[in-house]
């Protein structure tokens, strides 16, 4: 095996894996505290893409330097969660929390059909590219390959500290004890004078985020077009289930897990580059049915 | 109520192409969908949703056109079941699999498995026609050659017939001691075990009949419209197998019927009036349906049918309840 294509593979797939754990660590979270499966969570990851690209390549006419927009990807992904994914969470969700799993599941993919149209209405079919960052913060040449420093060292980078800082949030500050002792049980952190409404709003508004955040911060290095939504949920469910329900950690080893086997099989054996995560998590599934970090739940008669 | 109003449903729609033919391909695939969707009612029995139902259905609808294209005239009465039989063996290889796990686990590898027959299938150019598909050919009925419009009609009655056929039959075996074992699965799976049933061998037998029902329609609908696109293994198609399931009524065999029903016809005119918005206004529709309607749109025709002192009382009725609503919420 060619050591370079080897370097290639590597950076590529952490690159992209990166930027799959930012958008199913978002779909972990809600699902690990409100139960809920976010069909229309890659809507968030697709509009995010959107609002960036036209919005840093509008900035970019009118004279803003590349790497003023990665502020602006930050700034959009917040305003997209709170707006989006607070309302969705308001007005939409709240309704059925205590209805059929089921149901849940039909109110997000409803969600889901209508973000989707919207997004076709706002943008159009045609492809939308700007790869202003990614120019801007220039390459790196590692053991004769060159490869864009966005790719690996920034996007990672994020990852990282999207990582470290959930992490943080949950185990060591007020809001993240709050959000775990919903978590756990419902009754009893509302018995001790929880408000679990706010604590479901925020976890959604910080999931909708971290997938707008995903999508926008992916737009300088693919085209933006219709169906990267869908493809992305797909994808970030595989990443959720590999990891077990819930698992922050485990969705970074499994978005890790499942990049890397995507960029060797885009490199090696381009047909199966789609089946390549499902594979992944099927060969994870059969050793541990709970996924990676996930629990074995205890049965009851 | 249903006895006499499933059948009553049945003769009318066997009388339509009679009397007008506006519909009569638009009720062809609304019958044709509503097999698949009859599928995840008997799997949602047992509590478990699957999200990759599309697998089955393009498997049966590539059958067709594999069969047509590689082994020539094949009739149809001899095509439609072995394109079922080749998504049974389908459903038996994934479920294998598959019944060992338990809901999001269950929903998300069933669309595991369908975004990989989606991908080989698009990817595999040379064999299925990638993107563009796998055109289908008409082809004979009992011998007989036919043209368009003929064949649109024979279509018409057979997947009438069949869908008929599939919603008595799924209704007796949901009646049966193994259709309540279904059940039981869903209110306690541990319990079932005790009881000396083992529920994954039960949950694959259904998985297998599900599987078929999908192939079947996936095969009349690729017949009907004469191509098998790799966008039948996709999932939001198997997405929009659950909603209409959901739609319809999960709690109800006719739910199938209901649900497709409602949905195509929805779809349809929303895409003639609102033109790019269809799809926007089909989730509006649908979304407030599921938060008003929780037990689909079957569970509201049997409360209006359950509605005491409704048709002799008439109107005195109407006034009573109105008055005992008001009370209530007060």
């Amino acid at each position: 095996m060619n050591t370079q294509l080897l370097l290639l593979v590597l950076f590529d797939g952490i690159a992209y894996g990166a930027l799959v754990f930012l958008v199913a660590v978002g779909l972990t979270l809600v699902f690990g505290v409100m139960r809920i499966l976010n069909v229309a969570h890659g809507s968030f990851y697709a509009l995010g893409a959107y609002a960036a690209v036209s919005l840093a390549a509008w900035l970019a006419t009118r004279g803003m330097p590349g790497w003023l927009a990665l502020p602006v990807y930050l700034v959009t992904a917040v305003v997209i969660g709170v707006v989006v994914g607070g309302l969705m969470e308001r007005f939409l969700l709240r309704r059925i929390y205590d209805n059929e799993q089921a149901l849940q599941l039909l109110v997000t993919f409803a969600i889901f059909m209508i973000l989707e149209n919207l997004q076709r209405v706002i943008w159009g079919v045609q492809p939308y590219f700007y790869s202003g960052p990614l120019q801007a913060l220039g390459n790196v040449s590692v053991g004769g390959v060159t490869y864009t420093a966005y790719q690996t060292l920034f996007l990672p980078a994020i990852a990282l500290c999207v990582l470290l800082g959930l992490r943080f949030f949950l185990r060591h500050t007020l809001a993240g004890s709050v959000i775990v002792a919903v978590t756990e049980d419902r009754e009893a952190a509302m018995a001790v004078g929880i408000n679990a409404r706010r604590a479901f709003l925020v976890t959604f508004v910080i999931g909708a985020t971290l997938a707008a955040l995903g999508g926008a911060l992916a737009s300088p290095t693919t085209s933006v077009l219709p169906g990267i939504g869908p493809d992305m949920i797909v994808l970030s469910f595989a990443v959720a289930a590999t990891a077990g329900l819930g698992q922050i950690e485990g969705a970074a080893l499994a978005a890790l897990l499942i990049g890397l086997g995507r960029s060797f099989a885009v490199f090696y054996a381009p047909e199966f580059e789609v089946v390549m995560p499902y594979l992944i998590m099927v060969l994870v599934l059969l050793v541990r049915p709970e996924g990676l970090f996930g629990r074995t739940a205890a049965r009851k008669i | 109520m249903m006895r006499i109003l499933f059948p009553a449903i049945l003769a009318a729609l066997a009388v339509y192409p009679f009397v007008g033919t506006s519909y009569v391909p638009l009720l062809t695939i609304v019958f044709a969908k509503a097999l698949p969707v009859l599928g995840i009612i008997l799997l949602l029995q047992a509590g478990q949703v699957s999200f990759g139902h599309a697998l089955f259905f393009a498997v049966g609808a590539y059958t067709m056109g594999f069969v047509l294209r590689d082994v020539g005239a094949v009739d149809l009465v001899l095509l439609l079941p072995l394109a079922t039989l080749a998504a049974g063996v389908a459903g038996l290889a994934v479920g294998v699999f598959v019944v060992r796990y338990r809901y999001i686990f269950f929903a998300m590898l069933n669309l595991a498995f369908s975004m990989v027959l989606y991908s080989l299938l698009e990817k595999f150019f040379h064999i299925t026609g990638g993107t563009d598909g796998l055109r289908v050919a008409r082809p004979t009925v009992l011998g007989l050659a036919m043209d368009r419009a003929e064949f649109e009609l024979v279509l018409y009655g057979v997947s009438l017939a069949l869908l008929a056929a599939a919603l008595a039959a799924v209704h007796r075996l949901l009646d049966s001691p193994i259709g309540h074992t279904l059940k039981a699965i869903k209110t306690n799976e541990t319990r079932v075990e005790y009881l000396g049933v083992s529920p994954r061998r039960t949950l694959l037998a259904f998985y297998v009949i599900s599987a078929m029902l999908a192939g079947l329609g996936g095969a009349l609908v690729a017949v009907f419209q004469g191509l098998a696109t790799p966008d039948y293994a996709y999932w939001t198609r198997s997405g929009e197998m659950v909603f209409v399931a959901i739609l319809g009524g999960a709690g109800n065999v006719l739910g199938a019927l209901v649900g497709s029903f409602a949905f195509e016809f929805i779809r349809s005119f929303a895409a003639a009036y609102v033109g790019d918005y269809w799809q926007m206004t089909l989730g509006v529709v649908l979304l407030v349906i599921i938060l008003f309607q929780p037990d689909g749109l079957i569970g509201l025709v049997q409360r209006l049918g359950r509605r005491p002192g409704r048709g002799r009382a008439g109107a005195a009725g109407e006034r009573g309840r109105s008055e005992r609503n008001a009370m209530e919420r007060v």
